[in-house]
């Protein structure tokens, strides 16, 4: 069953076609992985479903759970059950890990904080009390941010590319998290263009030029990109007939 | 000076009633030092061994001299409060403060301001930090909702070498007034100066910062860190002034402030080096709240409103 729909969605930045036609169903319940090229308008599509300021232009139709997303707020669609874990973290200048996890948590209580930083690898005693700001390296950033997530137990995360600007050791994290996501029922969309993070989902689109070229099973769709999408250096000159 | 007191009287009950301390996990200990001063009179004064004060009342305030002997470390942080209960008054504090060689201090300090409709603080301050010593001071003021309030704190600091000279100013609590901080401090070689001022101003509140600090000495080291947040109407003017004369000073001006409404800041972080061998830099930003802050948190299911006192409350913690 579907929980996430975009129709024909079309969206310009900058009076660039961005997203072009794009057509996918998010089926509930299961890790979907879209990946593409850079450029191939991934991080837009992301940004879009979650209603991020400059992306809500856009014409066609986004459903989630059958109700047009069109014109709510990005607290809306959170409340809703959406949400976005980012390429790049934001910093937050002395707001603690505690009062991070505790303004995303459904359940407030410490035990829960702590549960959620052992699900992503980060010992409570030695983080409740640190800053989400720049002492935190970028692989810390994004588990505290998934951690976060987890705690929020949104229905559909989107995760932008979970594997970048961390080392092998926080990925397991992140994909140990990822199996918590799936205990909790989440959907998920991963945006990436690493075949390790492709490797993990259950259902595979391939995006090129802001359009679905194809989608379906993991494994096709690895082959195709590593076959014809990663030797291409300039997406304009793919050939595969996108 | 004073013995320790055994009854409490019921102002400084209220004072400390006002800055949601218990009155007695600081009076009950009798290795907490403690001052309590209401307008130009002296409530309650304990000392601890190695720290001495003599205080004299004036009619519109307070002369102290606080000496911390030499070697002397203080474990527990001296709590001091400053206060006027009432609507009106005013309160000029002259302190004189010398930390000796090698000794240790931390210093509480509360400044109540309630109820205030129209009161005026004054603070003139002269502190000298002896050689290899330390001193952190913390300064928290709360003040009431109207906004009745006017903080004059003048401090001249010396820091002797190997001296650590640390303070902290917070002002989130209740309308600010108006507040005109000037803080002048020298440091002496392998010194450390560090100062922080937090504040949040609304409606037609008024800010002004002039900090600057003198990195005499070789490999002094100075950091001069201004956070604030404005609403509504506020006005903030901000200027911080480091000087590197010697070789292997290290310094840094850090001055951020987040503006709403109809608020403005100003802030002039003034970098000067007179020696090749030091080196200072300077960061300022200004602006409304980081819309990739303000969106992480709304995509959590926070409000817009609720995002941004949450990321104000992290600046100014």
């Amino acid at each position: 069953m579907s929980i996430l729909q975009l129709q024909d969605i079309s969206l310009k930045l900058g009076g660039k076609p961005i997203l072009d036609g794009l057509t996918m169903d998010v089926w509930a319940g299961h890790v979907h992985a879209v990946i593409g090229p850079n450029g191939a308008g991934k991080s837009t599509m992301a940004s879009l479903i979650m209603g991020l300021s400059g992306y809500t232009h856009y014409t066609g139709e986004l459903y989630f759970d059958g109700q047009s997303l069109r014109d709510v707020p990005v607290d809306a669609r959170a409340r809703m059950g959406i949400s976005l874990a980012w390429q790049e973290p934001a910093r937050f200048e002395g707001l603690k890990v505690r009062a991070f996890l505790q303004a995303a948590a459904k359940d407030k209580r410490e035990a829960r904080l702590r549960e959620v930083l052992d699900q992503v690898g980060l010992h409570p005693d030695r983080y409740l009390d640190r800053a989400v700001d720049k002492t935190l390296s970028g692989g810390e950033r994004k588990r505290v941010e998934l951690a976060s997530i987890l705690a929020m137990e949104p229905r559909l995360v989107i995760m932008d590319e979970p594997d970048s600007g961390i080392d092998v050791a926080a990925l397991e994290r992140i994909f140990a998290a990822l199996d918590v996501l799936r205990a909790q029922r989440a959907t998920v969309l991963m945006i990436t263009h690493s075949l390790a993070v492709l490797q993990q989902a259950d259902h595979a689109f391939l995006l090129c030029h802001g359009r679905i070229h194809d989608k379906g099973d993991v494994e096709a769709i690895s082959r195709y990109f590593e076959d014809k999408c990663l030797p291409c250096a300039v997406p304009q000159q793919l050939e595969c007939e996108v | 000076m004073a013995t320790p007191m055994t009854t409490m009287s019921p102002l400084v009950e209220q004072m400390y009633a006002s800055i949601g301390v218990n009155p007695h996990s600081v009076k009950g200990d009798p290795n907490i030092a403690h001052i309590e001063i209401h307008q130009n009179r002296v409530l309650g004064v304990h000392l601890v061994p190695g720290f001495e004060v003599e205080a004299e009342e004036r009619e519109d305030g307070i002369a102290a001299v606080m000496r911390v002997r030499a070697g002397v470390h203080i474990d527990k942080p001296v709590q001091v409060c400053f206060g006027v209960i009432p609507e009106t008054g005013l309160q000029r504090i002259e302190l004189d403060i010398t930390v000796e060689d090698g000794a240790r201090v931390g210093i509480l300090a509360h400044c109540t301001f309630p109820f205030a409709r129209s009161v005026r603080h004054e603070m003139d301050a002269v502190i000298r930090v002896g050689r290899h010593a330390e001193y952190a001071y913390f300064e928290r003021h709360v003040h009431g909702a109207e906004g009745g309030v006017i903080v004059i704190p003048k401090t001249r600091v010396h820091v002797a070498e190997g001296g650590r000279f640390r303070t902290d100013f917070e002002l989130i609590k209740g309308r600010v007034g108006e507040i005109d901080i000037d803080l002048d401090a020298t440091c002496e070689a392998h010194s450390v100066l560090d100062v922080l001022a937090r504040v949040s101003g609304s409606q037609n509140d008024r800010i002004r910062i002039n900090e600057t600090a003198r990195l005499v000495g070789e490999g002094a080291r100075g950091v001069l860190n201004t956070h604030i947040a404005l609403r509504d109407e506020a006005r903030a003017e901000v200027y911080n002034t480091l000087i590197a004369n010697a070789p292997e000073a290290r310094g840094h001006v850090d001055c951020k402030e987040i503006v709403q409404g109809n608020a403005i800041a100003k802030a002039v972080p003034i970098v000067e080096v007179n020696n090749p061998k030091a080196h200072v830099t300077h960061e300022a930003a200004i602006g409304s709240v980081d819309s990739k802050q303000l969106e992480t948190l709304m995509s959590r299911g926070l409000t817009e409103d609720e995002a941004v006192d949450l990321i104000i409350q992290g600046l100014l913690s």
